[in-house]
């Protein structure tokens, strides 16, 4: 084998793709070591993935739906409602904030070892998705409580997983590049993350925003990612805001490229800077 | 098509570096005014380096510094180069370049095979992870397949010798198991190009060696290997070629033997720097420090081993009590030979009336080895527990030639055995114990007693 690499300043690697599928044992591990980490020396371990989306539940089911009254999507129950948009805005808010530090937290191995940087934050979403499955499980939990029957919608599920990841690891890697750069994003980042809970529909239906604001709306990828869930959860009693799901998918396919072309672009100074 | 496995053409890399005023002692005293309007002044800077996607430098004034300056050179499959280098020469930059972790400013690198590089022993080792768990993450992070660290687990743990701790935490393990094991993982990696840093040493002699040993063999089945130490022996036994770099540039290349001449005189030539800040303690200040002739007591550069040492320093006080004159004397590459201290040893401090003194210290007479030496002088507060005012190399002074009992043998510093002679007079006693093959009876080998200890 006498592939050549030639390293020059501003040069983006030809082989880059196949550097990362090279690498993917890499990925698996790293995956695979932050997952058996996570709950070391915890005493409820995963089932803190549980409880965590529980009790935002319980809060969220009594501020919106007691307190302000905001209606529910179609019979569904409110809990229910809550907990399908709960879900991927747990995933989406873990992946982006966990990923954004963990460039920073393996800065001993990006100073000391080569690979694509690409892999130490996807892995990390990777875990978020591990940690979304379990609380999976909780919302299997809630239905059976409800006695909610899903009907076909529920085969698309796995599509707007898919949504979800590809609209948390877009905004998690430019994050990440930029978290290398001006340490300033370690203050923005919870802050975002806190702000975004209240303007995307996790409490209230996105059927409360007015008509003509809907459109604008669903500029907010995660939008389109939550209508989608209850969408496929709750059966007919949600319907799909089609414009809606179209302006999310494009924002989150924008925000995917970007990410990683900016995640590139400062990639090869992360060493220099971390 | 060549058969240089890495070519190197005009290679340069700038680090930007900040400097803050006030930090060294001679801007303290500024007035909140002056703080406030470099505050702002650094504030508008950083925004304006945010703005243009540039990286932002603490500290009041950006240098550039160039770690490495065109550097050209070319290494051929099989071959084993040794580079060398004072501290801060840029050698690790050179080789984080070549192992792709950092990209350089300027110039390009060709490489024609698998780059595997060890710039420290136990990368990505996880504290939480046990000693298994460990091996299989430390082994991908240097790139090795899931097969091929299953194929060499029993022996990578045989080599480190940890059978029994595998499934304990590596945050249990004492630092020269986790070592052992680090270096283990990393011994058995089987890439075309094998660049290491500075990691042998670690662990004890025993460990050492047979790191060596293992790093002899990588070199000899083939592979091509690039080494940075500052261990001469070492690199005598490991490498074929060596390569000296100084402030960024390569200066030298050939054989080993010639290259670590060519390092030992540039060592001892003076090295040019900024003359000295006249900075100074919170209560003293060391103003002059001067190595003085045997006889006649007149400034000199050279010492000659067997005598006594003699030190000259001035120093001012304010006349606080309770000061100590600290000195340590370190070798060529800056490592710590030994330690002096007026209050630690002696009972002694400094005069307690404010003014300018001067002291004579005469130091035993010490066996150097040629070469290089300095020393640090330092005043303390014991009872603060840190430095009043410290200056290293503030003199120094070199070794011409070492033969302590008068045999025809020059003793250098460069041969990586140390810095001391030891002298066993009359020499060693031999008593004869029995044939050598014999094990049974009054004298045990090494290996039964080894054996005896061994749990199983």
């Amino acid at each position: 084998m006498s592939e050549l690499i030639v390293i020059e300043p501003g040069r983006r690697e030809r082989h880059y793709w196949l550097d990362l599928w090279r690498y993917r044992e890499l990925f698996r591990v790293l995956a695979w070591r932050d997952l058996s980490v996570r709950y070391k020396q915890t005493v409820i371990g995963m089932l803190w993935a549980l409880i965590r989306p529980f009790m935002t539940m319980v809060i969220f089911t009594i501020v919106f739906g007691r307190i302000a009254q905001l209606p529910t999507v179609g019979t569904a129950p409110y809990p229910l409602m809550v907990f399908a948009g709960i879900l991927p805005w747990t995933f989406f808010s873990n992946g982006l904030s966990e990923a954004s530090f963990s460039l920073i937290n393996s800065a001993n191995l990006i100073s000391k070892i080569y690979f694509p940087r690409l892999i130490v934050p996807t892995a990390t979403v990777v875990v978020a998705l591990v940690d979304f499955l379990v609380s999976f499980c909780m919302l299997l939990l809630l239905m059976a409580w409800y006695q909610f029957m899903p009907d076909w919608r529920i085969l698309v599920l796995p599509a707007f997983v898919l949504l979800a990841f590809c609209a948390s690891v877009g905004p998690a890697l430019w994050m990440t590049a930029l978290n290398v750069k001006y340490r300033d994003f370690r203050y923005i980042i919870p802050f975002i993350v806190q702000f975004g809970l209240y303007i995307s529909p996790v409490g209230f239906s996105s059927s409360v925003v007015p008509e003509q604001w809907r459109l604008l709306y669903s500029l907010n990828p995660i939008v389109g990612v939550i209508d989608g869930f209850r969408w496929c959860i709750l059966g007919g009693q949600s319907e799909l805001y089609a414009p809606g799901l179209v302006i999310s998918i494009a924002v989150t396919a924008f925000f995917l490229w970007f990410g990683i072309h900016q995640f590139r672009k400062m990639e090869k100074s992360f060493a220099d800077l971390v | 098509m060549s058969d240089a496995i890495i070519t190197v053409e005009n290679l340069s890399k700038r680090y930007l570096i900040g400097h803050t005023f006030g930090s060294d002692g001679v801007y303290s005293y500024t007035a909140l005014r002056d703080i406030l309007g470099r505050e702002v002044r650094n504030f508008a800077r950083k925004a304006v380096d945010l703005l243009r996607g540039r990286q932002v430098v603490q500290g009041d004034e950006v240098e550039e510094f160039w770690a490495l300056k065109d550097i050209c050179l070319e290494i051929k499959r099989g071959e084993a180069v040794g580079i060398i280098g004072r501290n801060g020469a840029g050698k690790t930059t050179l080789l984080k370049v070549l192992s792709r972790i950092t990209e350089p400013t300027g110039g390009r690198v060709l490489l024609r095979g698998r780059v595997a590089s060890l710039l420290e022993v136990g990368t990505g080792f996880h504290p939480e992870l046990t000693g298994r768990e460990n091996i299989f993450l430390n082994g991908a992070i240097l790139g090795m397949t899931q097969r091929e660290i299953r194929k060499k687990f029993d022996e990578i743990v045989a080599f480190a010798g940890v059978q029994r701790f595998l499934d304990t935490p590596v945050k249990r393990y004492s630092s020269g198991m986790y070592v052992r094991l680090a270096f283990a993982v990393a011994a058995h990696l089987e890439p075309e190009v094998l660049i290491v840093d500075e990691v042998l040493a670690v662990g004890d002699a025993e460990f050492q060696k047979k790191c060596l040993g293992k790093m002899g063999e990588v070199a000899q089945g083939g592979r091509t290997v690039v080494f940075v130490s500052h261990n001469m022996a070492a690199m005598k036994s490991l490498t074929t070629r060596g390569i000296v770099l100084d402030a960024g540039r390569a200066v030298f290349s050939g054989t080993t033997e010639q290259a670590i001449q060519h390092y030992t005189q540039l060592l001892s030539r003076p090295i040019v720097g900024k003359p000295r800040e006249r900075s100074k303690g919170k209560h003293t200040a060391i103003r002059d420090v001067r190595l003085l002739a045997k006889g006649d007591h007149e400034p000199t550069t050279q010492y000659v081993p067997g005598e006594p040492l003699i030190l000259e320093v001035t120093i001012d006080t304010d006349g606080t009590g309770g000061m100590s004159l600290e000195l340590f004397l370190t070798d060529a590459s800056r490592t710590r030979l030994g330690f002096a201290s007026t209050y630690s040893f002696h009972g002694q401090t400094l005069p307690e009336k404010e003014g300018s003194y001067r002291a004579i210290i005469k130091l035993d007479p010490l066996l150097l080895a040629a070469g290089r030496y300095a020393f640090d002088v330092a005043t303390s507060e014991p009872s603060a527990n840190h430095w009043d005012h410290r200056v290293e190399s503030a003199v120094e002074f070199e070794v011409q030639f070492s033969n302590a009992l008068g045999y025809p043998w020059d003793f250098k510093q460069s041969y990586g055995f140390g810095c001391l002679t030891l002298l066993c007079r009359p020499g060693a006693e031999f008593v004869r114990l029995g044939p050598a093959s014999n094990s049974s009876g009054r004298g045990h080998s090494i290996a039964d007693r080894y054996h005896e200890l061994s749990p199983s």
